[in-house]
């Protein structure tokens, strides 16, 4: 006999959300904060786990966010970073003061949680939704817990079930990721290992090391880190091939030990043109909302769920849940976020034409500050013209690449 | 031929139901359905796959 702990099952919800990470949770604590009633799903056993990320956020999304950085969860203070380019060389970029911190997700997700909870918010794991449809304006979720079948009602459904998500296509939205924008993500959580400066991220680049990406040491503290990979998916061998071939050839991992063993796809580029349907947001992964340069999308998805919470509070206040209604949502994510990711889109596609020639050619000869620029996309003309004048000239193959990534002026 | 999934090597981290254009994958806590007549054996899910756990049957990996 199944008991029955909550009635959660006979209302009608305010608003659904599936999916309890960063933007489904930032999502639920704005949406209590206004006393509408909401219900989280996720069909994980745990909140936070297992993590498909290497944990890093930085000090620009703190203040965005307005969070303050914990100890139980923000374990290791970044000031910097190092690359370090196919030919062995390396740069490094330090700064007096900390710049981010690497967080221990499982923890930090469960903080948000508690406190959305707080709120008035209700959180549900082991829930799979295995089906949507809407009836008279109202959407019902068929969702599987165990070998017993649920069933919830809700006005909003907000879609933040990561690069899984099917609740969005179940609702006739689709979040197919394209796989010439998806990376291919591998990790392993380390400790016992040495050699880096734990102050620092540190990303690794050449064709022969991560083709098409990085690999990347994200410490944690302690002889401790997120060691991962992302690659183009396009690739013959697999991300973990290449990890555990970098790893073996590392002096400094010959003594580590394997605590975590973590994958993921990585939505690193196709932006949604469309974020929303009748009675449907969508945000984070599952909206691909991912920095296309770093992979990074903690800060991204809490920001896009704040956003997406603010529409769905707009159509609550108006008892309109059409997708005309909720449209505005795709132009405010674009203005506050989306069109800076795009430009970075564009320096992404710059990188991946770089040979590993360019890029120890680069990492000798341009500065930091024109690196980020590029990365931004925010040069002026000037910049431009002295980079093409003064440096590239004297690598016409790069010069090509870079002249035409200039004049691209799609956005 | 369809995809056929490998839970020894499979992490359950979803990117193959992500990049699937027929949606005949789905991720469950710790296993992947493969819906049969939905796969048209595009091998996508085979290419993003970070750790190899897809296979299209009859293929050689």
């Amino acid at each position: 006999m199944v008991i029955k702990m909550f009635d959660a099952e006979n209302k009608i919800w305010d608003v659904i959300i599936v999916g309890a990470g960063p933007s489904g949770l930032a999502a639920a604590t704005e949406i209590a904060k206004a006393k509408v009633s909401v219900l989280v799903l996720d069909r994980k056993q745990e909140i936070g786990c297992p993590k498909r990320c290497a944990e890093g956020l930085g000090n620009g999304w703190f203040n965005r966010l307005k969070l303050k950085p914990k100890k139980e969860w923000a374990v290791q203070e970044i000031k910097g970073a190092q690359l370090y380019s196919p030919n062995g060389k390396s740069v490094k970029m330090k700064n007096k003061k900390v710049l981010g911190y690497v967080l221990e997700r499982k923890m930090f997700e469960k903080d948000l949680a508690i406190n959305a909870v707080k709120l008035g918010a209700k959180i549900l794991m082991k829930h799979q939704v295995i089906n949507a449809t809407r009836e008279n304006g109202i959407v019902k979720l068929e969702v599987e817990v165990n070998d017993d079948k649920k069933y919830y009602q809700t006005k909003m459904i907000i879609a933040c079930d990561g690069i899984d998500s099917k609740v969005a296509r179940m609702l006739g939205l689709n979040t197919k990721n394209n796989l010439k924008d998806t990376d291919s993500g591998y990790q392993y959580e380390m400790t016992g290992i040495s050699g880096y400066d734990e102050n620092l991220l540190h990303l690794f680049f050449g064709t022969d090391v991560a083709p098409r990406g990085y690999v990347w040491i994200f410490p944690k503290r302690d002889g401790t880190a997120n060691v991962g990979i992302g690659i183009g998916a396009y690739e013959e061998k697999t991300a973990k091939y290449y990890l555990d071939k970098w790893i073996a050839s590392q002096e400094g991992m010959k003594n580590g030990s394997i605590i975590e063993v973590n994958a993921g796809g990585i939505p690193v580029g196709g932006f949604l043109d469309k974020m929303t349907a009748d009675n449907l947001v969508v945000a984070g992964d599952a909206g691909h909302m991912v920095d296309p340069i770093h992979g990074g999308g903690i800060g991204i998805a809490m920001e896009g769920g704040r956003i997406a919470a603010k529409h769905t509070l707009l159509a609550i206040k108006k008892n309109n849940f059409s997708d005309t209604q909720l449209s505005a949502y795709t132009k405010d994510w674009f203005d506050s976020r989306g069109k800076e990711l795009m430009r970075r889109l564009k320096g992404r596609h710059l990188l991946e034409q770089l040979s590993d020639g360019d890029f120890n050619y680069l990492a000798e000869s341009i500065t930091i500050d024109e690196a980020l620029k590029i990365g931004n996309g925010t040069l002026t003309p000037k910049d431009k013209l002295i980079l093409a004048t003064k440096k590239l000239i004297k690598r016409p193959g790069l010069l090509n690449i870079m002249v035409k990534y200039f004049n691209d002026k799609t956005e | 031929m369809v995809v056929k999934n490998n839970p020894n090597k499979c992490l359950y981290c979803g990117a193959c139901v992500g990049v699937c254009p027929t949606q005949a994958i789905t991720l469950k806590d710790t296993r992947i359905e493969i819906d049969e007549n939905k796969c048209i054996s595009c091998g996508a899910c085979v290419k993003i796959c970070p750790v190899g756990a897809m296979k299209i049957e009859g293929k050689k990996q």
